[in-house]
């Protein structure tokens, strides 16, 4: 069975000034532990994709199952299928007011979890994503990139079976976003996840992801589907290898057409 | 010694030293350039006064206490009413739009004119001027806090929505943490206008609190007691101020307004 699905998938904003077809026909499966990379112009919909995926967002039109279960039934939404789905948003929307290892069980509190077993498991997280010794740390002592990886330590904290991920490391610089992605490879491998991340950058999706989805905008649709065959875990260096340029120019030269 | 305990220490070394200055040119202003004793009293008499306050407490004790009942009380009830009466104006919009034009003209309102009429309705007694002290310190109480219900940020209430948050937990976990910092600056706003307000209240009707014996020290002409109470005024309200600062410190240790001040 897949892990997701998307069947026939539309989704239309409507406002007072303006209609939007934000996306439309997206059929998609993604296929358990799978890492999918989504890329497209600005304003293409790959925001709006994922966050249908998360259940933040209802389809217009068309089903969004996981694991075979509906998300939606009717206007109502699945929460027991949502809490299998882990989410890290463009900013790590971290609590100020929570230090490091609180941020990171703040899942684990909503769900009852003793006080014992969440600092446990936070601990255990926080060796994971690189952030021992600032268990007891603000948000605000963090530098980016910390706080980005709390935010995913945060979405992994309940072992969720999916993690979606929509530009996590947009507002990092080129360094540390290169070590992000190498961790968040080891991460997804660690976890045994299956991964969705939205991304504006080529090099980013073709380093991470067994399959890229680029769409194409106004409205939203699939334009393609590129599987990326290199083994892993894969090294910063691939970057410099020919199939990957191959790859990568190939993406850009399909983003250029869309511009 | 580094630059950034030095910045520490500082305003531990300015203030002692500001204070020295001021009665220094104090000194020098009524020696030198002869002012009247009656206009400004030489720092030594102020001096002599605050002495003989200290020898003798009870005759100035009774008065502080009935002043600080009086402020804390009134900013007691401003906080309570000012935090409901924000959050439910906070929240529910189009009853913040009824009563928007109401609460502005009532905030423009100079609220000292209206204390003679408190005076009248409730007597010369603690109460006129206990809600005079709510009715100051209620509306920066009011309007922080529902600038803060509606200051909570949308990425968080989506963090609490992906996670399928209730709303308790969302309001326990967010709203309350999310809002206090707006609180307590309306609380220290509040606290010092609670006690101008008992002040005033007592300037004008009734025969007990240190803003009697103010008056009663400016009418009897005696310029170093009137000093002496209004520097015993001045250290009622930095207690006051510091109480509620010191709470804040306690209560929210994240935020931007109590990050210990270092130059890095």
């Amino acid at each position: 069975m897949p892990e997701l699905e998307l069947v026939g998938v539309e989704k239309i904003f409507e406002t007072k000034r303006a209609t939007t077809h934000a996306l439309t026909t997206i059929n998609l499966t993604i296929e358990r532990e799978e890492f999918i990379a989504i890329i497209g112009q600005s304003g293409c919909g790959k925001t709006t994709l994922l966050r249908i995926l998360a259940g933040l967002v209802k389809p217009s039109e068309g089903a969004v199952r996981a694991e075979g279960r509906s998300l939606w039934d009717g206007a109502v939404l699945d929460t027991e299928t949502v809490n299998k789905l882990g989410i890290v948003f463009q900013d790590p929307n971290l609590f100020p007011w929570y230090s490091v290892e609180d941020n990171i069980a703040l899942p684990l509190k909503l769900r009852g979890v003793d006080r014992k077993t969440r600092r446990a498991r936070a601990h255990e997280l926080c060796d994971l994503v690189g952030l021992t010794g600032f268990e007891r740390a603000y948000p605000r002592e963090l530098s980016g990139g910390m706080r980005q990886r709390t935010a995913i330590a945060r979405a992994l904290s309940y072992r969720p079976a999916v993690l979606l991920l929509d530009e996590p490391f947009g507002a990092l610089d080129a360094m540390t976003r290169e070590r992000m992605n190498l961790e968040l490879q080891s991460i997804a491998a660690a976890t045994r996840a299956t991964v969705v991340l939205v991304t504006h950058s080529i090099n980013e999706a073709v380093f991470l992801a067994d399959r890229i989805v680029l769409l194409s905008p106004r409205p939203g649709r699939i334009r393609s589907i590129t599987r990326v065959p290199f083994p892993r875990p894969r090294e910063l260096d691939l970057e410099t290898q020919p199939e990957f340029q191959n790859i990568a120019r190939e993406l850009r030269h399909e983003l250029d057409e869309d511009a | 010694m580094d630059r950034e305990r030095f910045m520490k220490l500082l305003p531990w070394i300015s203030t002692p030293l500001l204070l020295i200055v001021t009665v220094v040119i104090w000194k020098l202003s009524t020696t030198v350039f002869e002012i009247s004793p009656f206009v400004l009293p030489p720092p030594e008499a102020v001096a002599q006064t605050l002495l003989e306050f200290s020898r003798q407490p009870d005759t100035w004790l009774v008065h502080a206490r009935i002043t600080l009942v009086e402020t804390v009380v009134g900013f007691g009830f401003a906080l309570v009413t000012g935090v409901m009466v924000g959050a439910v104006l906070g929240r529910i919009f189009w009853l913040e739009l009824a009563v928007r034009p109401l609460v502005v003209a009532l905030q423009v309102i100079p609220k000292v004119a209206l204390i003679p009429l408190f005076v009248i309705w409730f007597g010369f007694g603690i109460t006129s001027k206990v809600i005079i002290a709510a009715i100051l310190a209620f509306f920066p109480i009011m309007l922080n806090v529902l600038l803060g219900v509606r200051s909570v940020e949308p990425g968080h209430r989506e963090v609490m929505r992906s996670l399928n948050a209730n709303r308790w937990q969302t309001f326990s976990s967010l709203d309350f943490h999310s809002t206090l910092p707006y609180v307590f600056a309306g609380m220290e706003v509040g606290i010092v206008l609670a006690l101008i307000g008992a002040i005033v209240g007592e300037y004008l009707g009734g025969n007990e609190g240190l803003g009697y014996m103010v008056v009663v020290s400016l009418n009897a002409l005696d310029a170093p007691r009137l000093f002496a109470v209004i520097i015993l005024l001045a250290g009622l309200g930095w207690l006051l101020f510091f109480a509620v600062n010191g709470i804040k410190r306690l209560m929210i240790p994240w935020h931007e307004s109590v990050i210990e001040t270092g130059i890095s």
